[in-house]
């Protein structure tokens, strides 16, 4: 029977590879999440026939609870709480690994080879972080908490400390297994860490927070692996750790930040001090706006639009407005298509799966490198609730906190219209010059409002 | 350091290389439901869940493992099936 349970485990671990590899395309990726949910049954069902599990009434309680809430939490999720839910899921990944490993503990404790302690307390340290780290990001998503950076005096020094006591007391427990006291400790220091670790960070570093997240949860996984002796585990783990890393990286790079500046949380650590950029404080040029008519008429004589969506957009819920829009100008033969930024929004691809929801063709979506350069030949840049990633001062303004980002240029555009609420400045706290650029429009308003109502005006052209 | 842990370390290594070969040909648009999606896959710390859970004696490893079947299964659950409704939305013209 063994046997037959390894070789299901491996098996699993291929449906897991091919369907992440089907991931890779718009067309097959539906299929490929099935693929991996096959996987994920068949490592259950043939679970149960372990020769370890010899009652079924917890297992069972616990199946049903679980899947009840899984399946309750998916299918009422709306698709602007979409951060918010993979923050959560990220979460669950990450305290089932540590109270797994804390069973484990348990159980064997203290005969506990050096490998398995050592696998224990890094299960116990990463899962611990991902659970509490993940479940403050939910509560900052959802609102609940600022979604401002919080810094207090001697936060990076109480992390170091926390994190320095945790490994120290896991060496002793390597060593010493039967201490069970200092394991629940780590274990306790652990949860404390993910909540200091991710409470400072800012709404807008939220993108970078979540894959990071996703990616302990993954290795969470893989530690857990090496607990259990478990190859899938371990595969399976670092999948989803690899996944992560890259996904952080990206949009690390998409801001321009290394890592630990995003971490160690806000703008301001970004290179300049405040005194130098308050330089764009005094941007020469004024604002011009336009009302719904008045914008209309600028779509009248247009061929081309570049539609880029920001936070705003999901904010406002105007996802569907913006869809309404691209049918009304497609319908005066006028070309749409949408640029979105690698960090627009709070969680990597989240522009991509606002505007999916209101039936955009995707093939209408591109990345930044895939259509920055066609600003220049585009009669219209309309920006919906972005700010941070437009701004040109990150190309050219060395004393800028954004300066050397990745930008959307969309003054390059023969005329920019940016509908906003007001000229207030983005996350980076800083004002946006595109605001006053000789071929920009302002169009202020609730992006929702303001869209129907330009979207009505194009119609009674 | 015996064989049988070399082994793990073994797949441990090879398994990031295939993830870091997978992942970077995902495009930018499917990255949420990437991350929804290898979060389920994730919760395939459900397998150790269960050994926990359903171990003979009851013991507090036993009510441990319970509520990390119920943690993982929220995990694999929720995140195929909100996965899934994603996928479903993207459509072509």
């Amino acid at each position: 029977m063994n046997t037959v349970i390894d070789i299901t485990y491996l098996i699993s671990s291929i449906f897991f590879i091919v369907g992440i590899k089907k991931l890779s395309s718009p067309k097959t990726a539906r299929k490929g999440n099935l693929y991996a949910a096959i996987g994920m049954l068949l490592a259950i069902v043939v679970t149960l026939f372990a020769k370890q599990v010899l009652t079924y009434e917890w297992i069972i309680i616990g199946i049903i609870i679980g899947s009840a809430i899984g399946a309750i939490m998916a299918v009422r999720v709306k698709m602007t709480g979409m951060p918010q839910m993979v923050g959560m899921l990220n979460g669950f990944g990450g305290g089932a690994s540590t109270l797994v490993a804390l069973s484990e503990y348990y159980k064997i404790s203290p005969h506990i080879p050096i490998n398995t302690g050592v696998a224990i307390v890094l299960s116990l340290l990463i899962g611990g972080v991902t659970f509490t780290g993940s479940m403050i990001a939910f509560a900052k998503l959802q609102g609940w908490i600022t979604g401002k950076v919080i810094k207090y005096p001697g936060q990076h020094p109480l992390n170091a400390l926390l994190l320095l006591f945790i490994l120290a007391a896991g060496t002793y427990v390597v060593i010493n297994p039967a201490s069970a006291d200092l394991t629940l400790m780590i274990t306790i220091t652990s949860l404390i860490l993910g909540i200091l670790l991710v409470l400072p960070i800012g709404g807008a570093d939220m993108p970078v927070a979540i894959s990071l997240l996703n990616s302990y949860s993954g290795l969470a996984g893989a530690t857990t692996g090496f607990v259990l002796g478990n190859s899938e585990l371990i595969i399976a783990g670092s999948l989803v750790g690899a996944s992560g890393i890259i996904l952080t990286n990206i949009m690390c790079k998409g801001m321009n930040r290394s890592l630990m500046n995003v971490l160690l949380g806000g703008w301001e650590s970004a290179g300049s001090s405040p005194a130098e950029s308050t330089a764009t404080d005094s941007i020469q040029g004024t604002v011009k706006s336009v009302d719904a008519e008045e914008a209309a008429m600028i779509f009248d004589v247009a061929r081309s639009v570049i539609i880029v969506p920001g936070y705003g957009m999901a904010v406002a819920q105007a996802q569907h407005a913006i869809h309404e829009l691209m049918i009304a100008l497609e319908k005066r033969n006028i070309d749409v298509r949408f640029a979105i930024h690698p960090v627009a929004g709070r969680m990597p691809g989240h522009m991509n799966v606002l505007l999916a929801e209101a039936n955009v063709p995707y093939d209408k979506l591109y990345a930044l490198d895939d259509i920055n350069n066609d600003f220049d030949n585009t009669d219209i840049a309309l920006v919906v609730g972005a700010n941070d990633v437009v701004n040109p001062a990150a190309r050219h303004d060395k004393n800028s906190p954004i300066y050397g980002m990745p930008i959307l240029n969309v003054d390059h555009a023969k005329t920019v219209i940016i509908n906003k609420r007001s000229l207030n400045v983005g996350y980076a706290g800083i004002q946006n010059e595109l605001f006053y650029g000789q071929n920009s429009l302002m169009y202020f308003g609730d992006a929702k409002d303001a869209i129907t109502k330009l979207t009505h005006e194009i119609k009674n052209l | 350091m015996d064989a049988n842990f070399l082994m793990l370390i073994y797949v441990f290594v090879l398994a990031i290389f295939v993830g870091f070969e997978l992942i970077t040909k995902v495009p930018p648009i499917l990255h949420t439901p990437l991350m929804s999606g290898s979060n389920a896959i994730s919760g395939i710390t459900i397998i150790g869940a269960l050994l926990s859970a359903g171990m003979k004696e009851y013991t507090i490893s036993t009510t441990l493992g319970m509520i990390a079947v119920i943690f993982a299964m929220i995990n694999v659950v929720g995140g195929f099936m909100v996965t899934d409704r994603m996928l479903k939305m993207f459509k072509k013209k």
